[in-house]
């Protein structure tokens, strides 16, 4: 099946019944192919008029108790920022597509990660973080979709699957079956209408007064000590004797693995450490391996936006260069391999 | 006994509104409309950015702050998802007539099944009397010092004119609360819209003319009386679209 199509059907798989998205290049199948399933099993797939509607919509819904998905690619995802801080700042779950492309600006429709800073750093205005997963294969990408529905409603945040134009139109097979769900609270906190029941909830963000909205982001805050100590994934590969250990992401980590595989034929130790949340970075894991290696590589098809997190993460003992490709264009293995038969001969 | 309470849907909190603003007004008749309807239990209200933020507290019933002028895409939202439950939004000038306009017209076009109380009161009030949409030719505002110069400005919308060329509203009426008879009819007007939600007819907007002594730089009654004058002269009060009697 084809990533973006995964999408769809894993968020079904999830219980999603309410889709709000705009047309955008390249993750339309993704809207497109709700279109067709959501009717049949009893859900909405509805085409917002803008990006900034669909957020709003899914604040809307999610603040009502569903589990709601909104897709976009890179420009949308610049829309959606007012409403992303929003839902952060009222504590409801959600689930966000981010399938890069080119930037900035209109940029271009081929793959990319430059949105790296904006999902991990500026996802929204003030003091927050969303769950950022990134997906490096078509099974990954079932499962962590719906992985996200469960994280998002167990910590009461959004969750962005942060794929790109490659993963979005590449086709693997999948198995939706093999995944056990979570155990989620119980969503006592809804406006759903409180029925004479209890008194009225409120799904609000605004705290006039400084202590009350200290208290309030110091409180999100625990939570996300939570998420970093119980919720970061990441895959390594030949990594426990590596000299060079490159760190790559979704799509990039591919074609990495292939040049890691490639230089450890060659007689050059080097492995592989493919963060699978980019927030929260795998900062604990990098930095015992940074006892152990002598170099870090970040690949990236941006101009170098995570190798600034495994700095901080190795905390500079060791040096951490970087090697991209931006604009849609897409580094090939023998690029990458290039890279660290270069490094090695320096260390 | 009894003879005259606070309705049931508006909380005990005290309202921060400005003396001789008409939102206090408005406020009460749509809580007096949910507690004749009895759904409160059910009502779920969206709360705008602009004087009445704090909306979220007035009601009783479950409430969501919105993001400026989204209150329509939220409610939306909420619609969707529990489309037996009564959803309102509750919007000024800026949020309804400035940034939201298009969440407001695409609601619309929808016909989603909400109901949307629009306080026109031809100025920004919170942020301390800016020039809105809906301020006046040659209106004084702290944006249009000089008076509005519809050269450089343009002129005033008119929402309920607008909205009323789009299939999906089911009713649309202007009214104003500046005396008993225009407040009585306001309520009227209130209780019609939520009927209309609440027997799936489509989108529905109460236009509210309204005062701001405050930023309009006059006492309470000479902003009734301005709004007599000169704000009912450019928004003539009355139906704009009436669908609610159709058959679907």
């Amino acid at each position: 099946m084809k990533g973006n199509e995964v999408i769809a059907e894993a968020a079904i798989k999830a219980g999603c019944r309410h889709y709000f998205g705009y047309p955008i290049t390249p993750q339309t199948e993704i809207s497109e192919t709700l279109a067709k399933r959501m009717p049949k099993v009893g859900g909405l797939c509805m085409q917002a008029e803008s990006e900034i509607a669909a957020i709003n919509m899914v604040l809307g819904a999610a603040s009502a108790g569903k589990r709601v998905l909104t897709s976009s690619s890179s420009p949308g995802l610049s829309l959606k920022s007012e409403g992303v801080s929003y839902i952060v700042g009222s504590d409801v779950p959600c689930v966000i597509v981010n399938v890069q492309r080119g930037g900035p600006g209109l940029g271009g429709i081929q793959p990319s990660q430059s949105d790296y800073y904006q999902a991990t750093r500026a996802m929204g205005h003030g003091d927050m973080h969303i769950i950022v997963l990134a997906p490096a294969s078509i099974q990954e990408i079932a499962d962590l979709t719906m992985e996200a529905f469960d994280l998002a409603d167990i910590y009461r945040t959004p969750v962005m699957i942060l794929a790109d134009g490659a993963l979005g139109q590449m086709m693997e097979p999948v198995d939706f079956e093999a995944r056990q769900g979570r155990e989620i609270p119980e969503k006592t906190w809804t406006a759903c209408g409180h029925k004479n029941a209890r008194p009225h909830n409120i799904v609000n963000s605004l705290y006039i007064e400084p202590e009350a909205l200290e208290k309030n982001v110091l409180s999100r805050f625990e939570r996300y000590k939570k998420i970093e100590e119980n919720e970061v994934k990441y895959e390594s590969y030949l990594t426990e004797d590596a000299d060079i250990v490159v760190v790559a992401f979704g799509i990039a980590a591919r074609i990495s693995k292939t040049a890691v595989t490639r230089a450890r034929a060659a007689g050059i130790k080097a492995g592989l450490f493919r963060p699978v949340t980019v927030w929260p970075f795998p900062s604990k894991q990098l930095l015992s391996l940074s006892d152990t290696a002598k170099a870090f590589l970040s690949v990236e098809l941006n101009m170098g936006q995570m190798v600034n997190d495994v700095k901080l993460a190795v905390e500079c003992r060791r040096p951490v260069e970087f090697y991209g490709r931006t604009g849609g264009m897409i580094p090939t293995v023998d690029e990458v391999y290039d890279k660290i038969i270069s490094m090695s001969k320096s260390l | 006994m009894v003879v005259f309470d606070k309705p049931h849907a508006l909380t005990d909190v005290p309202f921060h509104y400005c003396p001789g603003c008409t939102h206090g007004i408005v406020h009460r008749l749509v809580a007096e409309v949910i507690d004749e309807l009895g759904c409160e239990g059910n009502t779920v209200g969206i709360a705008p950015v602009g004087c009445s933020v704090f909306a979220y507290n007035y009601f009783n019933c479950d409430m969501i702050e919105a993001p400026h002028g989204r209150a329509p895409a939220v409610a939306t939202g909420v619609k969707r998802a529990l489309p037996d439950n009564v959803v309102f939004t509750y919007q000024g000038d800026g949020d309804l007539a400035a940034i939201g306009t298009a969440e407001t017209v695409h609601a619309a076009a929808r016909g989603e099944n909400i109901t949307i109380i629009f306080i026109n009161n031809a100025i920004y009030g919170m942020t301390g009397g800016q020039m809105a949409p809906t301020t006046l030719p040659g209106q004084v505002s702290t944006t249009s010092p000089y008076g509005r110069d519809v050269k450089i400005q343009g002129n005033p919308i008119r929402i309920c004119e607008m909205l009323s060329t789009l299939s999906g509203t089911a009713y649309a009426e202007r009214v104003a609360v500046d005396c008993v008879k225009n407040i009585k009819n306001a309520k009227k007007a209130i209780r019609k819209g939520f009927d209309a939600q609440i027997a799936k007819k489509g989108f529905s907007i109460i236009e509210v003319l309204s005062t701001c002594p405050t930023n309009w730089g006059k006492t309470p009654e000479q902003a009734l009386e301005w709004l007599r004058t000169d704000m009912m002269a450019y928004y003539p009060l009355g139906v704009y679209k009436d669908k609610t009697q159709e058959e679907q």
